[in-house]
Parts: structure tokens; C-alpha cells; sequence
């Protein structure tokens, strides 16, 4: 069982010879699998690097927030998923919607405004959503998703489901209230959720340092009696895929909440526009991407164990790339929504008339 | 006299108020070594040191708070929201706190706060960071609401509401942060309260705040130059307090009006003006008063779509010559 206090948590890290490999859950994974994610987290990979040229080309509007270096993170939670489980995330969410099995297309169609896109055009990057795989967005406001996901355990757990909610975040949002209002309730009443902050080290310009109190994110939920862990090495797959797959286990069989610290990095500007300068260098964005690399550091691994030839590297890597080709054509060639839907989707009554119980205006223009 | 930008006009108010009064601070996030999230505060940092210019966490309801209570003991914070949409996270401390201590406490507190930043829809970044909050803001008593819509008015209303003894909401718009205008080098304060007549006309009154007062100059010239209709349009510059006087004194001169905002037409400004306006001049209207507003449904993000939902001088335009027909 994962340990609470931050002492005891220390020495679990430190625990000599801890092999994320080895961990029952990655121990009896067959070829098949570990290839799969090795692709999953390329597609991300190759799926933003084409969001990134089209929203440089003029395609896509306001805000993308890419997730390049954090692969490992969205992937490795989303593979130890099971049927009943949930997720939610913040706009940085392009990642976790792969993952969960969403497809390149209605998301770049969502990022071009189209029609087609998963939320119709009408949410864009920040604001995916798709409720048949149980993804619940893609949201727009700092920490404002966490009582959100809290609720949805809630539910799973009224309705008698064994199934958690993981409920992503970024470091900066750990500040925010309803994050700390959102962890009281779980661990006063039991929720099955698993609050993960993906901690890249800034929140937009302002590092951990400067925003946060305190020697650990994850440490913070010990004020609550919630048990907490940090996973270290945020760029493996094989150790989010231990620490997360345990945190989900005790959700499941004991209902009880997690916090998960990952520390991970993020090599783009918060949004692409963003300037970098301001806060960090160049050569501390290129020793993360030489040394921890989530996707080089996977690759050297499978490589090593013979699961990888770098003939299959080519083969899933092209098909990555031609698959995000696609869905950028796909997009392009999409329709935009008409005006009459922008008032569409505000209102169910609206949208169902047969079932329209309420009298009265619902629009004003 | 100089051109400026909107947004250097702002950073020059808060520049010298910065100087003038060594209660003044800005806080928010990425205000100070980031240099802004639109870069309003660029370079304040460096010339005013981080005492007076702070970075905050991402904890609005937080800093919002700390602001408040700071201004209760005298201080005279000026806060950005990165977006002003992001004052919902901060409602509690906003109008429970700002808005009501004054008169809770029988007037002994008082709360000399500067809420600022974007309030605007048209950058396709979705209904969480598009909202246009002016008439939340303003029901409430105990708030003051001013919403600039030129470089000028964007300098001296900032430096009124920094000197100003209430909790004022600033709103601004990350489409006017690039547009020049003509700034005079000498200190001025242009009031809270005061509406502008930016331009003459003696057939239709176009009356409203912000950006879409842009565009109204826009369609003003339109009607001019296709009908010559003389439009007369006026920016109201201040929500709450709201001039009444420049308003009805242009609705007794045309008798006719068209009312614009970017906000939603339900319980908005130009919802208010139009009942202020049958209750004080009914007798000088020859037309039903019309509005021109965003389509009422939350913010779309797909692009060419997002431009439909807002006002545009077309639509402006179109609705001026309905009330003139
Ligand atoms: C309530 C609120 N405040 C501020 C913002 C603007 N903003 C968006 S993302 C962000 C930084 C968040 O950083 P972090 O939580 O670490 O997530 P990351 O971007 O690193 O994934 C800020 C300040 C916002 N969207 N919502
Ligand atoms: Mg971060």
C-alpha cells in the first residue's frame, strides 16, 4: 500500500532496486502491448508536431497547448484503465484523448473549428470531450476540472460501480481552492479518484518554486489523511503504469483517494505562442530532451529487449505521420458550423422540442 | 500629441500612479518577470522592483482575497486577471467582500481596489475565456464598472480608478491592446462616469461600450457614406457609474436609437439603457430601440463562426437602418 507519510514515502522511492519493469503490472506484458504504446505515445507525438504546423500555417485559432514530453504520462495512465474507470484533464488535453482511443480526425477538425470535430467546433483544443470512452474534457479554467472529476468518483460510487476517476492537473493548479475542497470530500468520504498532478515544473512563465509552498505537490494530501506518492521518473511509461495502476487498485477495492505527484516536462512554450525566455534556457529544455526523453528512453529499452527493430520503428513511425497528414486533410476539407448551430447545444429543451416541458424564452436576441 | 497603444497607454497609468503613491502594487499571475500575459506590465518589473510588481499563484479567489484585505488597511492593489474571465473563480471574495464591506461596516472600510484585464470574445479561445461580464459586475452595488474603448480613455480612466476610494472592475480587450491613439504627454484623468460623444450626427443614436463602439464608428461611416444618415455615436466609457445625462440628452436629440455591446443581450447593459431610456425619454422615441449584441449562446471557438456570434459593423449597420426605416 502506498505509504502517507512523506518519510515513509522517501524510502519507498529510495527502496533499492525498484524495477518499474519488474512491477506485476508491466512484468507479464506480452510484445504486443509494450509496441502499443511505444506507438501511442508517437501519435501524440506526431499528431501536435502536425497541430503545430497548422496552427503556424493560420488553421487553428486562440490557444494550443501541446504536450510534447509528457507522453509518457497520458499513455501510461490510459493503458491501465479498466472498463469503469474515468478521466478528466485540463486544456493540456490532446494526449490523454489519444489515449483513450479518440481519433486523430474529430480532433483535428475540432482544432480547426469544423463540424466534424469532436465538440462540433464549438470547444477547440482546450475543450475536448468524449463521454462514450469516458473522457470528460478538456477544461479551460486552472483547476476548475478537479470537483468535476471528485464528482464523477462520487457517482461511481453511489451507483455501486467499481471504477475510479482519475482526475489530471497541472502543477500550478495544486493553488487553486477547489483542488483543496476537492480533496477534503474525497478523503472524508471515501471517493474513488485519483487526483494526478502532472508536474512539469511550470505553470505558463512561473516555476514551482515561485508558486507553490512547501517541499512536495503530492505531500499536500497528508493534511487531508489521503495517501500520496510521487512518481520520479514521469518519462517512463512502465513507472507512471506501476504507481497509477496501484493508486487505481486501492480505488477500486478500498474506495479510497489517491494524490499522484508526476514529475514530467514540457519542451514547447505553454502555449505555442508563448515566449520561453523569460524563465528557462534553451540548454535546460535539451538536456530533459537528451537524457529523459520519454519516447527516445522507451524506444532504447525496447530496442534493447529485441521488442523493436528499427524497421518497426519506421513502419509505426510513418504511420503516425500519414495518419496526422490525413486528419489535417480531413479537417481542412470539413465544413464549418452554420450559424444556426451556434445556438444549438445551449439548451436540451432547445434541442428536443418534442420533450420541451418549460414555457417561456429561452433566447433573447 | 503621441500615438500610443491601448496597452501602453494602461502600463504608463499604472507607471505613474506607481510613482505617485507608494500604496499602489500590481499583482497577478505572470505580471512581473514573464512581463505580462499580454504584455500590458512589460518592463514595470524591472523599473519598479518586486515589491510593487508581484507575481501571484494561480489562486484568484486567493490573491483576489489578499487584495481586498489589503485595500481594507489602505493599500491600493491593482490586480490582472489574465483573463477577466477568471474572476468566477474569484465571485465570493469580488462580491461578497469587495462589494459589500463598505456597507456592512457602516461605511468605517473601505475597499480601494483595481480588478483589471481582458473582457472580450473575437480570439477564438472558447466560452471559458470569452466572457464579457460587464452587467454581473455592475448589478452589483458597492462596484464600479468602466470598460475603456480608445488608448485615451484607457490611460485616464485607469489612473481615475487607481485614485478611486471604491472597488472598481476595469475591463479591457485583447483586440484593442494593439490600436494606437493619440495620448497627450501631460497627466490627465478623464472621470468615472463620463460619457464620450465620439462622433456628431443628428439621425440615429448608437450608444455602447468597448470594442463594439469601434465598430459602431465603423458602420457610422458606412451610413454615412451609402444613405447619408449622420450617425451619432456614443461611447459610455463607464458601466457604473453610468452618465445618464450624454445619453438621453442624444436620445432627445436623434429620437432614435440603436443600442451595441459584445456582451449576451439577456440582463446586459444595453438590456438596462433601453429601460432607462423608456423611462426618461418615451416621449422622444419615433422607433422601437433596438440592440445589436452576441448571439445569445456561450462562446463558439470555431473561428469564422466566433466573428457571426459577435457584433460587426455590418450587423451594425443593418440594424441602424432597421430603426430608421
Ligand atoms: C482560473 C485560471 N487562471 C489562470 C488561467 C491561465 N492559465 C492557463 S494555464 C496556466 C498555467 C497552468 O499551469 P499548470 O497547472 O502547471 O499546467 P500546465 O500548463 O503546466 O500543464 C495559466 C496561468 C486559467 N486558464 N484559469
Ligand atoms: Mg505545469
Amino acid at each position: 500500500m502506498i505509504k502517507k507519510t512523506p518519510s515513509a514515502k522517501k524510502s519507498e522511492v529510495a527502496a533499492a532496486g525498484y524495477d518499474a519493469r519488474q512491477a506485476p503490472i508491466n512484468a507479464k506484458l506480452g510484445q504486443d502491448e509494450k509496441i502499443q504504446f511505444y506507438r501511442d505515445m508517437l501519435r501524440i507525438r506526431r499528431f501536435e508536431e502536425r497541430c503545430l504546423r497548422s496552427y503556424q500555417q493560420g488553421k487553428i485559432g486562440g490557444f494550443l497547448h501541446l504536450y510534447i514530453g509528457q507522453e509518457s504520462v497520458a499513455v501510461g495512465c490510459c493503458s491501465v484503465m479498466s472498463d469503469n474507470d474515468h478521466i478528466i484533464t485540463a486544456y493540456r488535453d490532446h494526449g490523454h484523448a489519444l489515449g483513450v482511443g479518440m481519433g486523430m480526425n474529430e480532433l483535428m477538425a475540432e482544432n480547426f473549428g469544423k463540424y466534424t470535430g469532436c465538440s462540433k467546433g464549438k470547444g477547440g483544443s482546450m475543450h475536448y470531450f468524449d463521454p462514450s470512452r469516458h473522457y470528460w474534457g478538456g477544461h479551460g479554467i486552472v483547476g476548475g476540472q478537479i470537483p468535476l472529476g471528485t464528482g464523477i468518483a462520487y457517482a461511481l460510487k453511489y451507483k455501486g460501480i467499481k471504477g475510479a476517476c482519475m482526475a489530471f492537473m497541472g502543477d500550478g493548479a495544486v493553488n487553486q481552492g477547489a483542488v483543496h475542497e476537492s480533496y477534503n470530500l474525497a478523503a472524508l468520504w471515501d471517493l474513488p479518484v485519483v487526483y494526478i498532478i502532472e508536474n512539469n515544473g511550470y505553470s505558463m512563465g512561473t516555476s514551482q518554486e515561485r508558486s507553490s509552498a512547501g517541499e512536495s505537490l503530492a505531500g499536500r494530501a497528508a493534511g487531508y489523511g489521503m495517501n500520496w506518492a510521487i512518481v520520479e521518473n514521469g518519462h517512463d511509461v512502465y513507472e507512471v503504469r506501476d504507481k497509477v495502476s496501484r493508486a487505481l487498485k486501492l480505488a477500486h477495492e478500498q474506495s479510497k483517494p489517491t494524490v499522484l505527484e508526476i514529475r514530467t516536462y514540457r519542451y514547447r512554450g505553454h502555449s505555442v505562442a508563448d515566449p520561453d525566455s523569460t524563465y528557462r534556457d534553451k540548454a535546460e529544455i535539451e538536456a530533459y530532451k537528451n537524457t529523459k526523453d520519454p519516447i527516445m528512453v522507451y524506444q532504447h529499452a525496447l530496442l534493447a529487449e529485441g521488442v523493436l527493430t528499427e524497421e518497426i520503428i519506421k513502419t509505426i513511425d510513418d504511420s503516425a505521420r500519414a495518419e496526422a497528414e490525413t486528419s489535417a486533410q480531413f479537417a481542412e476539407q470539413s465544413p464549418y458550423p452554420t450559424i444556426e448551430d451556434i445556438k444549438k447545444d445551449v439548451y436540451w429543451e432547445v434541442d428536443n422540442p418534442q420533450d420541451k416541458k418549460s414555457v417561456g424564452s429561452l433566447f433573447f436576441d | 500629441m503621441p500615438l500610443i497603444t491601448y496597452r501602453e497607454a494602461l502600463r504608463h497609468a499604472m507607471a505613474e500612479e506607481l510613482e505617485r503613491d507608494p500604496n499602489v502594487v500590481i499583482m497577478g499571475e505572470e505580471v512581473a518577470q514573464f512581463n505580462g500575459a499580454y504584455k500590458v506590465t512589460e518592463g514595470l518589473l524591472a523599473k519598479f522592483g518586486p515589491k510593487r510588481i508581484v507575481d501571484t499563484p494561480i489562486s484568484e479567489a486567493g490573491f483576489l482575497g489578499m487584495g481586498i484585505g489589503s485595500a481594507m488597511l489602505g493599500m491600493r492593489p491593482v490586480m490582472e486577471l489574465m483573463f477577466f474571465s477568471f474572476y468566477s473563480v474569484a465571485f465570493d471574495q469580488i462580491f461578497n467582500n469587495a462589494a459589500n464591506i463598505r456597507y456592512m461596516s457602516g461605511g468605517l472600510i473601505n475597499c480601494p481596489i483595481v480588478i483589471r484585464g481582458p473582457a472580450n470574445g473575437g480570439t477564438n479561445v472558447g466560452a471559458t475565456h470569452s466572457h464579457t461580464p460587464e452587467s454581473i459586475a455592475a448589478y452589483h452595488p458597492g462596484i464600479k464598472v468602466v470598460v475603456p474603448s480608445t488608448a485615451y480613455d484607457a490611460k485616464g480612466l485607469l489612473k481615475s480608478a487607481i485614485r478611486d476610494n471604491d472597488p472598481v472592475m476595469f475591463m479591457e480587450n485583447t483586440m484593442l491592446y494593439g490600436e494606437t491613439g493619440e495620448v497627450p504627454d501631460e497627466e490627465y484623468l478623464v472621470p468615472l462616469g463620463s460619457a464620450k460623444v465620439m462622433r456628431e450626427g443628428k439621425d440615429i443614436s448608437i450608444i455602447g461600450h468597448g470594442r463594439a463602439i469601434q465598430m459602431a464608428l465603423k458602420s457610422a461611416e458606412m451610413l454615412k457614406h451609402k444613405h447619408n444618415i449622420d450617425a451619432e455615436v456614443v461611447d459610455l466609457r463607464s458601466i457604473r457609474p453610468l452618465d445618464e445625462e450624454t445619453i438621453l440628452a442624444s436620445v432627445r436629440k436623434t429620437n432614435r436609437v440603436l443600442l451595441v455591446e459584445e456582451a449576451k443581450p439577456f440582463c446586459s447593459v444595453s438590456a438596462m439603457l433601453a429601460c432607462i431610456i423608456q423611462e426618461k425619454a418615451f416621449d422622444y422615441l419615433d422607433a422601437p430601440i433596438r440592440r445589436v449584441t452576441s448571439v445569445d449562446a456561450p462562446a463558439i471557438y470555431s473561428p469564422p463562426l466566433e466573428k457571426e456570434q459577435l457584433p460587426t459593423p455590418q450587423k451594425i449597420f443593418d440594424a441602424a437602418l432597421a430603426v430608421l426605416k
